[in-house]
């Protein structure tokens, strides 16, 4: 093969390569060059993206270890740490839904037992194209079907996450999962090789060719038969990672253990090199002793497959017999397949022959680092504001919020949580379909809050609040529970980087995100980066998505979104605007998607977030809920609705200088929804004032139906009953079309 | 005071939520047990928990009967001890033929993770000693396997020797449609042995002993397993 | 040698796996197709010496691991 062919099928340039040449003072075999493809390429070596996540805030005081590691790590008191990582799986997704979402749920899941930790929460952030078209529908079905099946069998419970329908994830799914795990905080493993001859074992699944980068193409014997050598679908084994988990979380409370890292993109190649650069040392590794589900694979085969469930890691000199019983007693293989040097090389041996010797930092730390042109797109510039008045006014507002409510981005989501466990380990205090997932850690009074966030119109529309607008609505999602954001990571799924008009985007949404993280003393620990999410040629909204951890020091003060008690005083916090630009309203009810997103003071927003932390930990709120899509008459509607089927009805009346469905739909941000036992009530404004934050009494809870007025006249009067059949049912019937 | 082994199979997830149950909530004395232990010597019953054993790549709770332990969980049901089985200890009990019938696939062929009303039929189990005859109680369910088959003449059997112990039903206590999601045959969620001392049960009473999870329904079985266990210690 | 050991759900078995296939077809206009019945098929591999050892082996296998008899019926081919 020629070279320009070699290199287009590694995907790499000809300046790429000439690096690679010079670094190494001689042309790489083609191993090397495949450990080389594997490293630079994007998803590895983040050589897009890195100058632009430099500016994010990653330190904090309670940051225990930042991004580079598996996953982040932050100090939650009582001894404890939350480890926790967002990653995406979106190209396998697109592939194969069922094996490329689980194998996604496998891939976070390991990110955080590697560190040390016990996983005990899952969530995950879907995006997918309307349910009208029927690949989109077995796409949904089958990335959750995976979905569940993977997180099920591991025993780990999925308590929240999103799930959001736009044309522009038509066929091109965006499937991000996130885990998060706790540990001891004195023993949290990281993924530095270190004593020169300790020796390097691999446990778990044994290799496969599956998934293996550019393969195909990369070796003239592979011409013949294609067909039957073309990369494979990776298949996740959960049983096996069950297995991993409990062996490895067994290891780790012995004194065997160095250093440990999973085995995801790039499998055997990735995690050698990159434990070795971390660790300063060089990896020696001999293909034969590592096990292979088939038979007559090459080295190059054995170094880039991406077979699932596997570990490698690194054990002290003399314990060698430790690590083996304790896998043993799993029935796991744990075999020793090569030794920590001290010449920083990765070197592989194959066949007695040494077949490919590379300095680990240039695979994991001396990739390609590129400064892509930025431009900002025409469009950007002509959105313009949307009010009430732009549009015309629905003649039956109880008929707009119903079909506001069959929104399948609104509707309830229960098809696709019920499937998923979201109970196991008994800690769920509030269950999915709410503003976050609140798990309680035994042992300890406290609870921690997690939610995924992200929305892709706003993003398109205008990318740096798409990017503050995830970080502020995550956080007021922690808030509206009663938790503090501790710490946050991201996924940030984009189209092709090479496009000025996408690195704008994204360095965009990386500088909202920041400003936001900021203000809110949020740091990144950690996240991931997905571009080239194109089908034919064109590119997926721009989605930031953004996950924040938060504690809440007393779990019995977390506080549920839906109404308690009927007699109730119903307030809005925080003030509304005329804001219909990028709404749901304008999706849903005008088929309009344009404007400019709702604006965003990060300053309003951080009152916002201090008034319900002290309302909350002075248990002023018998519920509160985040105003986001549809905006506050959504938000009234779902409040109506509990968890475990319970409704109940409210009368509301408001008062505004404004059409209604101006007043019902806008998404101006830093809302919250609160209902107040009347006895409260003074507290809670006392507070408010002192926060600065608005305070408006819109109605009271009680009765089976909802009654709204605005401006004195009569806007919506419908039975709770019915409008819940609608937000309950909507999906299924969307899947049923 | 009575001590509860609480088997752990590879795959097992739900013996932890059980041991706290017993042990944190009631107070009692749980322990885990490996599957690779062949002796139940000292218990005075044995719980199997939910997971996913074996990956349930063959059938769901079918490699399970062949580990150790089962030997010893049998002795234990030969002696009258209560053995209790939740979710997939259920369809263990059932590959093991300590019980009778099968767990199809639910009729949606999806995993269910929710909350379910169960009506007690009997009051004089080991998972429904402290219950009344006839009472609900809310309690999820966690499965996707838990559509219960067995022949006519079975069915017959179980339901002439009262020995279904809990039924699917609405709100009100009456059978429909929408509350047996899985389709199960007479809407069996539970059924007991001959003998009356081997329980399985596929909602999860370890999912729900305090109120913040949900309900605390699931504690009332507990606490009658503890009762049943003292009484035929 | 190898045995297959095919496993199939008793007929008085309800199989809403092989329903859901069944409409899929007709969904597709395979009108002809009246019923699908899903099953499993298992692919020993077998260090034996001869044919009959192998079918027996496969069968006691097949009777006490891989298929339950409440609910599943087995056959076992043995091929050279």
């Amino acid at each position: 093969m020629i070279l320009d062919e070699k290199l287009e099928a590694h995907n790499l340039t000809r300046d790429e390569y000439d690096t690679i040449v010079s670094k190494l003072g001689r042309e790489p075999n083609d191993n090397e060059l495949g450990l080389f493809s594997v490293m630079w390429s994007e998803h590895c070596s983040y050589k897009s993206s890195r100058v632009h996540l430099k500016r994010l805030p990653t330190k904090g005081p309670n940051v225990l270890q930042g991004p580079g590691e598996n996953a982040g790590v932050v100090d939650i008191g009582e001894g404890l740490a939350a480890v926790f990582k967002v990653e995406s799986h979106n190209h396998p997704s697109f592939i194969e839904p069922f094996q490329g979402a689980a194998t996604g749920v496998g891939g976070i899941i390991r990110d955080i037992f590697t560190m040390g930790a016990r996983p005990i929460a899952l969530m995950n952030s879907l995006r997918f194209g309307p349910l009208s078209v029927a690949k989109n529908r077995s796409i949904l079905r089958g990335a959750v079907a995976g979905i569940a099946n993977y997180g099920n069998s591991m025993g780990i419970p999925t308590v929240g996450g999103e799930v959001v329908f736009e044309d522009s994830y038509n066929l091109n799914p965006l499937v991000n999962a996130f885990c998060l795990g706790i540990a001891p905080k004195e023993r949290i493993f990281l993924a530095a090789a270190e004593g020169v001859g300790n020796p390097v074992f691999y446990v778990g699944a044994k290799t496969g060719k599956d998934g293996i980068h550019g393969a195909t193409m990369a070796s003239a014997e592979f011409d013949e038969a294609a067909e039957e050598k073309r990369p494979t679908v990776q298949v996740g084994d959960p049983f096996m990672e069950k297995l991993l988990l409990e062996a490895c979380l067994e290891l780790m409370e012995s004194d065997a253990l160095v250093a440990i890292q999973d085995m995801g993109a790039a499998g055997l190649t990735c995690s050698t090199c990159e434990m070795g650069a971390r660790g300063g040392m060089g990896i020696e590794i001999d293909l034969d002793k590592v096990p292979k589900r088939e038979t007559g694979m090459s080295a190059y085969e054995i170094l880039l497959s991406e077979s699932q469930e596997r570990m490698l890691l690194v054990a002290h000199a003399g314990k060698e017999a430790k690590v083996e019983a304790i896998f043993d007693k799993w029935d796991l293989d744990a075999s020793a397949i090569g030794r920590v040097t001290e010449d920083g090389l990765l070197r592989v041996i194959a066949d007695g022959r040494t077949v490919a010797s590379v300095p680990n930092r240039y695979l994991a730390d001396e990739g390609p680092v590129y400064e892509r042109a930025l431009e900002r797109p025409a469009s950007f510039a002509t959105q313009t504001e949307v009010h009430a008045d732009d549009v015309d006014e629905p003649s039956d507002l109880g008929e707009t919020l119903v079909q506001m409510l069959s929104s399948h981005t609104i509707a309830s989501k229960h098809w696709i949580y019920e499937q998923y466990d979201h109970m196991v380990r008994s800690n769920t205090i509030v269950m999915p379909g709410s503003d976050a997932g609140v798990v309680r850690i035994k042992g300890t009074p406290m609870a921690l809050a997690m939610c995924l966030d992200g929305n892709g119109r706003y993003a398109s529309l205008d990318p740096y609040l798409g990017g503050a607008s995830a970080v502020a609505e995550s956080c007021r999602n922690l808030a509206a529970v009663g938790a503090t954001p501790i710490g946050a990571t991201n996924c940030l799924n984009f189209g092709n980087p090479e496009k000025p008009e996408i690195m704008w985007q994204f360095s965009q949404a990386v500088d909202g995100i920041r400003d936001a993280c900021e203000r809110f003393g949020v740091p990144i620990t950690g996240g991931n980066v997905s571009f080239y999410n194109e089908t034919e040629g064109v590119g997926i909204y721009p989605t930031p998505v953004i996950g924040v951890v938060g504690i809440i020091d007393d779990a019995t003060k977390c506080v549920r979104h839906h109404f308690q008690q009927p007699g109730d005083l119903i307030y809005l916090l925080g003030e509304t605007h005329d804001e219909l630009g990028a709404s749901e309203y304008l999706k849903a009810v005008h088929a309009r998607i344009d404007g400019r997103p709702p604006r965003l003071d990060l300053d309003v927003e951080a009152a916002l977030h201090g008034l319900m932390k002290d309302a909350t930990s002075q248990r002023l709120l018998r519920s509160a809920h985040d105003l986001s899509d549809g905006g506050l008459g959504i938000a009234i509607a779902e409040s109506l609705f509990g968890p475990l089927g319970e409704t109940m009805g409210a009368a509301v009346a408001i008062e505004a200088p404004r059409r209604a469905d101006g007043v019902l739909f806008s998404e101006t941000q830093s809302r919250i929804l609160a209902s107040v036992a009347p006895e409260s009530v003074d507290t809670l404004s006392a507070l408010a004032e002192r926060h600065g934050v608005p305070l408006s009494r819109i109605g009271v809870t009680g009765g089976e139906r909802l009654d709204i007025q605005i401006n004195g006249t009569h806007a919506i009067s419908e039975m709770v009953a019915t409008l819940r059949e609608t937000w309950w049912t909507a999906i299924e019937r969307g899947l049923s079309s | 005071m009575p001590r509860f082994a609480v088997c752990v199979f590879p795959g097992s997830n739900c013996e932890e939520d059980v041991q706290y149950a017993l042990q944190n909530v009631l107070g009692e004395l749980a322990e885990l047990v490996w599957h690779k232990e062949s002796s139940l010597a000292g218990y005075d019953a044995a719980i199997l928990p939910g997971g996913f054993a074996h990956g349930d790549y063959l059938r769901v709770g079918a490699i399970a009967r062949f580990s150790p332990i089962m030997d010893a969980v049998r002795a234990m049901a030969d002696d009258g001890k209560p053995v209790i089985g939740i979710c997939n200890g259920f369809q263990m009990l059932q590959e093991a033929g300590l019980l009778p019938g099968a767990m199809l696939r639910n009729q949606t062929l999806t995993y269910i993770c929710r909350y379910l009303y169960l009506r007690a039929e009997r009051a004089d189990s080991p998972m429904t000693q402290t219950l009344a005859n006839g009472e609900i109680v809310r309690i999820p369910i966690g499965h996707a396997d838990g559509n219960f088959y067995a022949d006519d003449e079975t069915l017959d059997t179980l339901e002439r020797d009262s020995r279904v112990v809990f039924r699917y039903v609405n709100e009100a206590g009456e059978r429909d449609e929408s509350s047996n999601p899985n389709g199960a045959a007479h809407a069996i969620a539970g059924i007991t042995n001959e003998q009356g001392n081997v329980v399985g049960l596929m909602p999860h009473p370890d999912r729900c002993y305090e109120p913040e999870l949900g309900t605390d329904d699931g504690r009332k079985l507990f606490e009658s397993l503890v009762a049943w266990t003292k009484d035929h210690a | 040698m190898k045995a297959n050991v095919i496993i199939k759900l008793k007929s008085a078995v309800h199989d809403p796996q092989g329903e859901t296939i069944g409409h899929a077809l007709a969904g597709l206009e395979y009108d002809q197709v009246t019923s699908v019945r899903q099953g499993k098929i298992f692919e020993l591999t077998l260090d034996v010496s001869s044919k009959e050892e192998a079918a027996s082996m496969a069968r006691e296998i097949a009777e006490r691991v891989l298929s339950n008899p409440v609910l599943e019926v087995f056959e076992v081919e043995v091929e050279d």
